[in-house]
C-alpha cells in the first residue's frame, strides 16, 4: 500500500474529527487534494491559492538567501575583518562561506521562529474554528524575517508574531479578510514595542549592540557601527557607499531588503506569472519619483538651506530612492498584497501611487526613523476601501445615469 | 441593420473530444424524464397522475404562481412514476414512450394573422412558454409583463458545446415563424446574434435585428450581447430564448404538434467517436453515451449541457430541458504528489505560476472534474476582470450576494447578470468559491424580496 493510499484511510479517519484542519494541512502540502466540482463548472483552472503563495515564495527565496550573504558580509566588515567588495555582484568576497556561516547561524533563526511560531497560531486558529488552514501564512512567515534587523531577539520576534497573526488577522476572521497587512503589522509592533531593537545606528549588523554594550562594560575594543543608508543620509553624515553598492545590496538594512536588483527581478517574475500586481508596483514607483522630484525642486529652488535637517535626504537623487531603504521591498511584495491593498483595477493605481508618494514623503520627515514605506503602506491599508468605494461608485452612477436617461 | 459586437475580454477553454459534424439517430429511449427542477423557481402542481396516458405536448404539471403556464410531455405514452424527494417534492416525471408517436394537435396557425395576446395564449397552452426566459432572475418570463425586446443568441463560444451554425442547418422556415411569432410579444425588437465568421441560418431571419459577434468566450452568452445592445435597467425585463427552442416553437405553429426533436452534441475526452444525435428532450443519456463507447466507463461524469455550466446527471440520468449537449469527460477523484507547485502542462491556467498552458495557446486539454484545490476565502484579485467582458465589478458582485445585501446586489448589476456568466470567473477562481451557485442564490433573493 502506497503512502498516497495510507494517507487517504488517514483523512477518512480524522474527519470529523478536531485534529482533521491539522491534518489536512500537511496532506495537501504532499498531495494536490481529491476533491471533485460539486456545484457550477465542472472543470477548473490549474491554480489555487497554494500555487499562487508559492510562486510569491519562490520569488522571496533569492532575496533570503542574498540576505543570509550580507548579515555576514556586513559583520565581518564592521568588524574590519575584511574589505568592501568591488568587484561587481558576483565578487567572491561576498559569496563566501564564512559570510554564509553567519548568515545561516542569524537568519535561519528568524526563520524558524516566524513560521514555527505562526503556523502554530493559524493551525490553532483553524481547529478551534473548524476551517482548514489557509495559505495566507506561507507568505507573511517568509516575509517577516526579511523585514526585520538580523539581532532582533527571537522572543520579541515571536511576541510580534503571535501579535500581528491573531490581532492583525485572525480577529477579522483570517486569511481574506484582514484590513492590515499581518507581515508589516509584525514589523509595526516590533517598531513601537521595541523601537531601541529596530532603530539606529547599531542594530542593522550582525554583533554592532553586543559590541556596543561591551564598550560601554569598559572593554578596548573599536566600535562598529552599521547604519543604514537613510540613516546616514539623515543625519546629514557622508555617505560611504556607491549607487552600485546600493543597487546590487551590499549595504546594512533588514535582511531581505536591501539588494535592489534581486527585488526588480522577483518583481519581474511576479508580473509575469500573473501573481503581483503590475499596475500596483508601476504607480508605486510613479509615485516615490514624483515625490522625489518634487523634493528636488524643493532643494533647486532654495526654499531649504544646507543647514535644514532635512536637506541631505531632501536633496538625495530623486531616484535613489528607489534602491535606498525598504521601499522596493515594499512596493513588490507588501503593497501588492491582494487582501489589503484595492481590489479594483482603477482603485491600484491610486492606492500604489499614494504609496509611493507618502512613503517618501515620511521617509524625508520622520525625525525619528527615516523610512516610510511600512507606515505608507498600513496607512494606504486603512485607506484601500475608501478608494474602492469611490472606484465602484463611479460604475453604480454610470448605471444610474442609464435608468434615468432610460425613464426620463 | 447589422451591427458588431467585438469581446476580448474572456478565455477560451479548448478540450479534446469535440463532436464531429455528423449526425445519427440516437436509438429510441424507453423511458423520458422532465425534472421540474429545470424550470427554476417553479413549484409544480400535477395534471398527469401517474398511470395517465399522455400525448407528445399534452401538460404533465402546471406552475403554482400561474396556472395557464403548463409543461408539456416531449413524448406520447404513460406516465409510469413521478418521483418524490424529500418532502416529497417533485423530483421528475417519468413517461415511458409509446412505439408509435401521437402529438396533441394545437391546430395550424397563420403567424401573420395573429396578434401578440394570442400567440401568448397559444404559446402558453401548448407548452412552448418554458422556453421563454427572462433577465432579470434567469428564470421562466412572466407573462403578464412586456418584454423590452427579445435576444436570442445563435454564437456558441462555451466548451464543447453544440455549434448553433451547424444542428439548425435546414431550419430556416421554422425559425422565421418563431421569431415573427416572437416579435408580435414585445414593442421592442427581437435582436439575433451569430458569428462573425460562422454561417448562421438565423442570419438571413426578417423581423429581426442581426447582430455579428466575435471574440472568446463568453461572447456567446446571451447577457454579454445584451450588455453591449440595450443593457437591463431596473425595472426592465428582457426575453430570451435558444435557437434550438425556436425550432420546437416554429414547428409547432407551422404543424400544430409539439415536437420535442433536438440535435445534440455528444462530446468530451471520454467519449470514443464524439458527435451529433437526433433525440428527444428528456431523453435517457445512456441512449446516447454507449452508442458512441466511452473510455475508461467506471470512472466518468456525464454531464447534460456543456462543461461549464451543465449537470451533473451520471450515467442513468436524462437530458435536460434546456440542453443542447451531453458532455462525458473523466472524474478528477484522485491525489496529485505535489500537484499545487510542480510545473503543470497538462491544465488551464490564467497565470503563468509554473503553470504552462499560456506557451501553448491552440492545445487542447483534456481536463477532468478536480477542482485542483480547496475551497478558500476570496484572495486574489483583479482576475475576474480578465474574463469578465460585462462592466460590472464581479467579485464585489459575488460579495455582495454572498452577504445578502440586497442595495449593493441592486446597484452593481445584478439585473444584468445570470448564473452562467460567472461560469469562467468560477473556473478560474484561484479560491475555488462557487460562483455560479452564490449568483443563483442571489437572484432567487432578490426575486423573493424585490420581484
Amino acid at each position: 500500500m502506497g503512502l498516497k493510499d495510507k494517507l487517504h484511510k488517514l483523512k477518512l479517519k480524522y474527519k470529523d474529527k478536531k485534529i482533521a484542519p491539522a491534518f489536512n494541512a500537511i496532506h495537501t502540502f504532499l498531495y494536490l487534494p481529491n476533491e471533485t466540482t460539486h456545484s457550477g463548472a465542472h472543470v477548473r483552472g490549474a491554480d489555487d491559492l497554494k500555487r499562487t503563495m508559492n510562486t510569491v515564495i519562490m520569488a522571496l527565496i533569492p532575496c533570503l538567501i542574498f540576505g543570509m550573504f550580507n548579515a555576514g558580509y556586513q559583520h565581518h566588515l564592521a568588524a574590519g575583518e575584511i574589505e568592501a567588495v568591488t568587484n561587481g555582484f558576483f565578487s567572491s568576497g561576498f559569496w563566501s562561506l564564512d559570510n554564509l556561516t553567519v548568515g545561516l547561524w542569524k537568519v535561519l533563526p528568524l526563520v524558524i521562529i516566524s513560521y514555527g511560531v505562526g503556523l502554530a497560531v493559524e493551525i490553532l486558529f483553524a481547529v478551534i474554528k473548524k476551517h482548514e488552514v489557509e495559505e495566507g501564512y506561507l507568505v507573511t512567515g517568509m516575509l517577516v524575517p526579511l523585514i526585520v534587523p538580523v539581532d532582533t531577539p527571537l522572543w520579541m520576534l515571536a511576541v510580534a508574531v503571535i501579535f500581528g497573526v491573531v490581532i492583525g488577522k485572525e480577529v477579522f476572521g483570517g486569511t481574506g479578510m484582514n484590513i492590515l497587512n499581518p507581515a508589516l503589522t509584525i514589523r509595526a509592533f516590533l517598531f513601537f514595542a521595541y523601537p531601541t531593537w529596530m532603530s539606529g545606528d547599531k542594530v542593522w549588523v550582525h554583533g554592532a549592540v553586543e559590541r556596543a554594550n561591551e564598550i560601554a562594560g569598559g572593554a578596548e575594543l573599536d566600535a562598529m557601527s552599521g547604519e543604514t543608508v537613510l540613516g546616514a543620509l539623515a543625519q546629514g553624515k557622508e555617505l560611504t557607499y556607491s549607487v552600485s553598492d546600493m543597487f546590487l545590496g551590499f549595504i546594512p538594512g533588514s535582511v531581505g531588503e536591501t539588494s535592489a536588483i534581486l527585488i526588480l527581478l522577483a518583481g519581474l517574475f511576479l508580473i509575469f506569472t500573473k501573481i503581483g500586481s503590475w499596475r500596483i508596483m508601476v504607480s508605486a514607483v510613479l509615485g516615490a519619483l514624483v515625490m522625489g522630484l518634487i523634493f528636488n525642486g524643493v532643494v533647486s529652488a532654495e526654499w531649504i538651506n544646507e543647514g535644514s535637517k532635512f536637506y541631505s535626504l531632501m536633496s538625495t537623487e530623486f531616484w535613489h530612492h528607489l534602491i535606498i531603504g525598504g521601499f522596493a521591498f515594499g512596493v513588490v511584495f507588501m503593497a501588492t498584497d491582494p487582501v489589503t491593498a484595492s481590489q479594483t483595477n482603477k482603485g491600484k493605481w491610486i492606492y500604489g501611487f499614494l504609496i509611493g508618494f507618502i512613503s517618501i514623503l515620511i521617509r524625508v520627515f520622520n525625525p525619528a526613523y527615516p523610512e516610510g514605506v511600512m507606515l505608507a503602506i498600513l496607512l494606504m491599508n486603512v485607506f484601500a476601501p475608501t478608494i474602492d468605494h469611490y472606484v465602484v461608485q463611479g460604475n453604480i452612477k454610470k448605471r444610474m445615469k442609464r435608468l434615468k436617461l432610460k425613464t426620463a | 441593420m447589422s451591427k458588431d459586437i467585438r469581446i476580448r475580454k474572456g478565455l477560451d477553454i479548448k478540450l479534446v473530444g469535440e463532436a464531429e459534424k455528423v449526425t445519427v439517430d440516437a436509438i429510441r429511449s424507453n423511458v423520458y424524464a422532465i425534472r421540474p427542477d429545470d424550470f427554476h423557481g417553479i413549484v409544480p402542481k400535477v395534471v398527469a397522475k401517474q398511470g395517465t396516458e399522455v400525448k407528445a405536448g399534452e401538460p404533465l404539471f402546471y406552475s403554482k404562481s400561474n396556472e395557464k403556464m403548463l409543461f408539456p410531455s416531449p413524448v406520447s405514452g404513460e406516465v409510469i412514476e413521478i418521483v418524490r424527494g424529500a418532502k416529497r417534492k417533485i423530483l421528475a416525471f417519468k413517461i415511458l414512450g409509446d412505439k408509435e408517436q401521437k402529438y396533441a394537435d394545437f391546430g395550424v396557425k397563420d403567424v401573420n394573422s395573429m396578434s401578440g395576446d394570442d400567440i401568448k395564449s397559444h404559446l402558453l397552452a401548448s407548452g412552448c412558454w418554458p422556453f421563454i426566459k427572462q433577465r432579470p432572475y434567469d428564470v421562466i418570463a412572466n407573462p403578464d409583463v412586456a418584454p423590452k425586446a427579445i435576444f436570442i443568441s445563435g454564437y456558441t463560444t462555451a466548451p464543447l458545446a453544440a455549434d448553433s451554425d451547424y444542428v439548425l442547418e435546414g431550419k430556416e422556415k421554422e425559425l422565421q415563424t418563431a421569431v415573427t411569432a416572437l416579435s408580435k410579444l414585445t414593442e421592442g425588437k427581437v435582436h439575433i446574434s451569430v458569428g462573425k465568421k460562422g454561417n448562421s441560418p438565423l442570419s438571413g431571419l426578417e423581423n429581426s435585428t442581426i447582430h455579428n459577434v466575435s471574440g472568446p468566450h463568453p461572447a456567446g452568452n446571451v447577457s454579454v450581447q445584451i450588455a453591449k445592445i440595450d443593457p437591463i435597467n431596473k425595472g426592465e425585463a428582457v426575453w430570451v430564448v435558444n435557437p434550438q427552442d425556436l425550432v420546437v416553437i416554429g414547428e409547432l405553429l407551422l404543424t400544430g404538434k409539439f415536437n420535442a426533436e433536438r440535435t445534440i452534441a455528444l462530446a468530451g475526452s471520454s467519449v470514443k467517436t464524439p458527435k451529433y444525435f437526433k433525440t428527444k428532450i428528456g431523453a435517457e443519456v445512456s441512449s446516447v453515451v454507449y452508442a458512441s463507447g466511452v473510455h475508461d466507463e467506471g470512472n466518468i461524469r456525464v454531464i447534460s449541457g456543456d462543461v461549464l455550466t451543465g449537470e451533473n446527471v451520471k450515467p442513468d440520468g436524462y437530458l435536460g430541458y434546456y440542453h443542447n449537449s451531453i458532455t462525458v469527460i473523466p472524474e478528477g477523484d484522485d491525489y496529485e504528489l505535489f500537484g499545487w507547485n510542480k510545473p503543470i502542462f497538462n491544465k488551464i491556467s490564467p497565470s503563468r505560476a509554473l503553470t504552462f498552458s499560456w506557451l501553448f495557446p491552440n492545445k487542447k486539454y483534456e481536463l477532468t472534474t478536480n477542482t485542483n484545490g480547496e475551497h478558500r476565502a476570496f484572495v486574489v484579485t483583479g482576475n475576474y476582470e480578465n474574463v469578465f467582458p460585462l462592466d460590472i465589478y464581479p467579485l464585489q458582485l459575488l460579495k455582495a450576494c454572498v452577504v445578502n445585501d440586497l442595495d449593493a446586489m441592486e446597484q452593481l448589476g445584478m439585473y444584468e447578470v445570470a448564473p452562467e456568466d460567472f461560469a469562467l470567473t468560477e473556473f478560474i477562481c484561484v479560491s475555488k468559491q462557487p460562483h455560479q451557485q452564490i449568483i443563483r442564490e442571489g437572484l432567487d433573493l432578490m426575486l423573493k424580496e424585490i420581484g
